[in-house]
């Protein structure tokens, strides 16, 4: 235990005007070990480790490496002290080869050759040394996200990093290219570096971690020997009680199908098909649940099916009528009129215009709606009536319908979305990452809506990442791997089955049956 | 017939140098993420600037430097309000192109009460041409000749400058440090940002750059081709730069084409004023003037190739909060 | 995101003062640097602009024209979009009302041509900013590049039409015949005698203009169409999701702004030149930008800015008579400070006032 820690933080507080993102955050981190940093979104664990990586700075609070004190002024002052990390989002240049993102801000010297030579030398035993095998010559934007990341990972390394941050790294990648990259984080490990992973999987943090932190709410709250904790001990700190996702519902009286998708094929703007004939049905009084991980054509699916994306190929039954999605120009107005709803996945990019007040985000969709409008002009008392109302049915907070959205919490937030769509009375309700950067309490208070709409006899389509809501709200669910779905279960099914099949194990079941109805 | 072909070439030489300038100036600015619309102004600063100067010190070399001086200080003022206070760039453009004719016209005329123009330059005050070794002797050979002579020999050194500007910034940008990471941090700030590098410097380098060849582009108007500033004397020749930039797709050799076409153009105008062309008759003068920014519309509008510009051109840098 | 908020009259009042101020105080210093006495300007200025009815005149003649070119930028900031071509779009929208004019006015009185020459000069603007709203619209070409371009052109093409075709025959002028009564709107000295506006062209189209505010508030706080334009421009992947078409919001933006732009030539051409000549709008829509940024885009801030930017002009034009050391180049001096100020710089005073406001906000704000 005498050893030294590579990284140590003590008492690191960081605010960002009235949000205290980091509270007294302290951390040991040993040498050559895979310590993993799990909590919710929003805890707080990127925040701590862009300070760490010199791109925040902590308000206060000692930063020590290798037992030594340490100020890290900017990013520059880490890479100096082998601080190395790998972002969510890759902070790579699409249109520069794997080679020129490598040297970007280690060129050597004012002219390139030189620094590009060794770069190629250097790569080479890398790759040798690291199994990281990548054309140095191919443009980033040619390559799949599983080689981006690891152009990020070659370019801490040719840093010489002795400690890795990873921050998210597997909410991009399929399965399988987690299983690469968990394997690298070993041979990273043997060859004495120290990497710090932050995630709010559990799975992964049993995985490949030896030492777990759990943050909530800004703090550090717990650390533990991964080898001496559960998946169970951790969600209860991560989320502060013990709450494994239950919702009472009674089990579903489905009726006649009210969605009906046959065949549906898309095409991304860069050619690739990332839904690929896909077909499922909704019945009326029935939950719907697509299980997958992130990337894997949910996000197009329910894009296409709400009207703001378009189809390559495919049929869409709804209302009583049979659209055409290959050649329809119906836009996301159309289906509204077609009675279909949808509270998409990133509020805040799409769901709500966060600079417009609550009663303007109130309608927005619904705008042409004659309920709100007359003639050319807008109905501003009637929309402001209707969005008191909502406001009192869903427990909005604050009350006030002249603020702007951009002022309430993200479960506020959510439920405007919500009450919004829930409140139009569709046939169909399209749901993407109903409780992402909600609070607990909203959590139970949006699942219930959830049911409760589906008990009037409605038909939903949910898209969650988080399997847990999914098996929690599901009557039926189908999982999405590579766009195609690639198995069916029932409300009770089994955690680690469905694992498999995100990870796009093959399901024998699903050519016995003759394939998802 | 022969005659007016070498003359054309010459005229269009003459014609597309403050453009390239510019162009080139432009190209340092928008690679490195910032849309710069006040060209126009910084080529006026510097045609007063070095007009003033040159006339006072009666010496072309303190102009230049003069002309330089005043386009890098408008380009610090761009840099600090879109990089520093990350204000919209087109409006800090907007701002500069308006200072620039209030400002030269004004101080023109406090200073030299000649309604705002500076005086005629003394000698020594101007650039002169530079004759190339031999250009007289060999006038005389057929076709080599008069291109020696006339075409590549003969221009001010501004000239020259202009076009050795070209390979050396191909250069700059492709093989050096510092083209890396100006490439760089107009396609991705963040990724030079936690590269350890500082997007803001980088980018007052970039904008100094400008500066500094719009400077000269400026100088070039006023002490060069012309003897001594005019109120207004760019007369949109900014934002035919900016055309131009677009127009070659933001890359250094394809610049230099462009710059040339659209000089070309300028001076076919002037030329074939009232001359009758054969199946088309007279074609106006308007029409060779407006023909560089309907090329470059078209050009925008898809037709002839894709116009992408520097991913991150126009958007403040922000470092995100997570 | 903006980094804290602030309260209303903060944000609508102390800084677009700060920043005004700001750009008036280094205008201050510009007229010292020349050696006169910025004080004595001022005063020669408000005199000049504001001090007797013909200036004041004159004054709103000017602020007809920048409330056009200010309310045409402003409608497109609302869809986030940066129409920089209201210079071309005034100068075609001129051709409107030269028809309109040229055709009635033997025929008809003026109240009978105005109809036409508004739709005209609207229907011309709009035109000539269709081209760069679809190719924003379907090849994502950027507005601010192709309006540029497009004000280029049309300075070729005005002064081809006007040397060419429009021209009177016999004259050497590029201009057209002057209009009859017919096409020419009233003096509003001749509407209203007792105000004394002397020979200040000021004439009827600045009830015009003051009409489109109200019309131009209307659609932008009332409508449908309105909400869809603020939308788009405030968060476009949330209008798609809306169901609105960005194709749609791009292309009718951009000709309503246009056709603002358009009319202004309903002032310079019908109610005081009485002709279609080269250049007549000299500047105005490129100081739109200025009115808009000043005004915030609001149609009461642009009449304010507008009324300011008149008074700039007016009190200039008498400043370089009374002290001919500062010419009207001050005017588009103090034009580029404001810009620079209350645009560029806008937000260069903010976080100092934020953090003034912060230690009682912050309560509020967690509290929320």
């Amino acid at each position: 235990m005498s050893e030294i820690p590579a990284i140590e933080l003590r008492k690191i507080n960081k605010s960002f005007g009235p949000v205290h993102a980091n509270k007294d955050i302290d951390l040991v981190v040993k040498k050559g070990s895979i310590h993993g940093i799990i909590g919710e979104n929003g805890a707080g664990k990127s925040t701590l480790m862009s300070i760490l990586y010199g791109f925040y700075h902590a308000d206060d609070g000692d930063i020590i490496i290798k037992g030594k004190k340490v100020t890290i002024a900017d990013s520059k002052a880490a890479i100096g002290m082998g601080i190395g990390m790998v972002h969510q989002h890759f902070m790579l240049v699409d249109n520069f080869s794997v080679l020129e993102n490598v040297v970007l801000g280690a060129e050597d010297s004012a002219l390139l050759a030189g620094g590009l030579s060794r770069a190629r030398t250097e790569l080479k035993r890398l790759e040798e040394e690291y199994e990281l095998r990548v054309d140095p010559e191919a443009l980033i934007q040619d390559l799949p996200v599983g080689l981006q990341q690891r152009v990020e990972i070659l370019k801490a390394l040719y840093r010489s990093a002795e400690v890795l941050i990873l921050d998210e790294p597997t909410g991009v990648l399929t399965p399988a290219e987690a299983d690469h990259l968990f394997k690298i984080l070993d041979v990273l490990k043997n060859q004495g570096k120290t990497v710090l992973l932050i995630t709010h999987k559990l799975r992964e943090i049993m995985a490949v971690t030896d030492t777990v932190s759990v943050m909530r709410r800004g703090e550090m709250v717990a650390t533990r020997e991964t080898g001496n904790t559960s998946m169970e001990e951790l969600a209860e700190l991560m989320v502060g009680r013990s709450v494994l996702l239950r919702v009472d519902k009674e089990p579903a009286q489905p009726e006649a199908p009210v969605m009906e998708v046959e065949n549906l094929t898309v095409t991304d703007s860069r050619g690739v098909q990332v839904v690929k004939d896909v077909s499922l049905s909704v019945r009326a009084g029935e939950i719907v649940g697509i299980a997958g991980v992130s990337g894997n054509g949910q996000s197009e699916l329910l894009e296409t099916l709400s009207g703001i994306r378009r189809a390559t190929s495919g049929t869409l039954k709804i209302h009583g009528e049979s659209i055409d999605l290959g050649t329809s120009t119906l836009d996301a107005a159309d289906m509204r009129k077609k009675n279909m709803g949808h509270v998409p996945e990133d509020r805040h990019r799409m769901g709500l215009i966060n600079s417009f007040t609550e009663y303007e985000n109130s309608i927005l969709g619904y705008h042409r709606d004659p309920a709100y409008s007359r003639g050319l002009l807008m109905d501003l008392a009637a929309i402001k009536k209707n969005a008191v109302a909502e406001i009192e049915k869903y427990d909005i907070r604050p009350p006030n319908p002249m603020l702007k959205t951009a002022n309430f919490s993200g479960g506020n937030q959510q439920k405007i979305v919500l009450a919004r769509e829930i409140e139009r009375d569709p046939e169909v309700l399209l749901i993407g990452q109903p409780t992402r950067g909600v609070d607990i309490g909203a959590i139970e208070f949006i699942h219930r809506r959830i049911v409760e709409l589906r008990d009037a006899g409605k038909g939903i389509l949910l898209v969650s990442v988080e399997l847990d809501e999914i098996r929690a709200l599901s009557d039926r669910v189908l999982v999405m791997f590579d766009g195609k779905i690639v198995g069916e279960r029932g409300s009770n099914a089994d955690e680690g089955e469905l694992g498999l099949l995100m990870a796009g194990v093959e399901d024998n079941r699903m050519t016995a049956e003759g394939g998802v109805q | 017939m022969f005659e007016t072909i070498i003359l054309m070439m010459d005229a269009t030489i003459r014609v597309s140098t403050p453009l390239l300038l510019a162009c080139l100036a432009g190209l340092y600015s928008e690679r490195s993420g910032v849309v710069d619309i006040g060209l126009e102004g910084k080529m006026l600063g510097a045609a007063f600037g070095a007009g003033a100067v040159a006339y006072i010190t009666a010496n072309a070399w303190l102009g230049l430097l003069a002309g330089i001086s005043v386009s890098v200080l408008l380009s610090l003022l761009h840099g600090f309000a879109s990089i520093s206070n990350r204000g919209n760039q087109i409006v800090s453009g907007v701002a500069i192109n308006f200072l620039a004719a209030g400002l030269t016209a004004l101080l023109g005329q406090t200073w030299f009460r000649q309604g705002g123009r500076t005086p005629s330059l003394p000698d020594g005050g101007r650039f002169t041409e530079i004759v190339w070794p031999f250009a007289e002797q060999v006038r005389n050979i057929p076709i080599i000749g008069p291109f020696y002579a006339e075409v590549l020999s003969g221009h001010k050194i501004l000239v020259y400058v202009a076009f050795l500007a070209v390979p050396l910034t191909w250069w700059i940008l492709f093989r050096t440090r510092f083209g890396l990471r100006l490439r760089a941090v107009g396609e991705n700030p963040a990724a030079v940002d936690t590269a350890g590098i500082s997007v803001v410097w980088m980018r007052y380098r970039a904008v100094i750059a400008c500066g500094i060849l719009c400077g000269v582009a400026g100088s070039y108007l006023s002490i060069a081709v012309g003897s001594g500033f005019g109120v207004n004397m760019t007369a949109g020749q900014g934002f035919m730069a900016l055309a131009a930039l677009i127009f070659a797709k933001w890359k250094p050799v394809s610049a230099m084409f462009t710059c040339l076409l659209f000089g070309f153009l300028d001076a076919a105008g002037t030329r074939l004023q009232g001359v009758e062309i054969w199946l088309i008759g007279e074609v106006p003068l308007q029409v060779f003037q407006a023909l560089p920014y309907v090329l470059t519309v078209v050009l925008l509008a898809g037709f002839i190739g894709k116009a992408i510009p520097p991913k991150a051109a126009g958007i403040p840098y922000l470092k995100e909060r997570s | 995101m903006s980094g804290g908020q602030l309260p209303r009259w903060v944000d609508l009042g102390l800084i677009p003062f700060l920043n005004l101020s700001a750009a008036f105080l280094v205008s201050g210093l510009v007229v010292i640097l020349i050696g006169e006495n910025p004080l004595d300007a001022v005063k020669v200025l408000l005199w000049g602009s504001l001090g007797y009815a013909e200036g004041f005149g004159f004054t709103l003649f000017y602020a007809t024209n920048f409330i056009f070119t200010g309310l045409a930028v402003a409608v497109a900031f609302h869809a986030g979009l940066f129409n920089i071509g209201g210079e071309g779009q005034a100068y075609v929208g001129g051709l409107g009302v030269a028809f309109a004019c040229l055709a009635l006015d033997q025929y008809v009185p003026w109240y009978v041509t105005l109809p036409f020459a508004i739709l005209g000069s609207a229907a011309m603007g709009a035109a000539w900013a269709f081209i760069p709203a679809w190719l924003q619209a379907k090849r994502g070409s950027h507005v601010v590049i192709t309006t540029i371009m497009f004000n280029y052109i049309s300075f070729s093409f005005m002064v081809y039409l006007l040397g060419n075709v429009l021209k009177k025959p016999g004259s050497m002028q590029n201009e057209t015949r002057t209009f009859e009564d017919g096409g020419r709107l009233p003096f509003l000295n001749d509407v209203f005698p007792s105000f004394g506006f002397g020979y200040a062209p000021v004439n009827l189209s600045l009830f015009v203009a003051l009409a489109a505010c109200v019309a131009v508030w209307f659609l932008i706080w009332r409508t449908k169409l309105g909400y869809e334009i603020r939308s788009f421009g405030a968060n476009a992947t949330a209008a798609v999701y809306a169901g609105i078409s960005p194709v749609r919001i791009i292309v009718v933006t951009m000709l309503i702004s246009g056709g603002l732009a358009g009319m202004m030539a309903i002032n310079e051409i019908m109610g005081s030149q009485h002709r279609l000549l080269i250049d007549f709008v000299t500047g105005y829509g490129f100081v739109g930008i200025a009115v808009a940024l000043m005004g915030r885009a609001h149609p009461v801030g642009i009449i304010l800015a507008a009324v300011l930017f008149g008074m700039l002009y007016q009190g200039g034009a008498e400043l370089s008579f009374e002290m001919p050391n500062i010419t009207r180049d001050m005017i588009i001096v103090i034009q580029g400070l404001v810009i620079l100020f209350a645009g560029a710089l806008e937000h260069m005073f903010r976080p100092a006032i934020v953090r003034f406001f912060t230690p009682s906000q912050a309560l509020a704000a967690k509290e929320a």
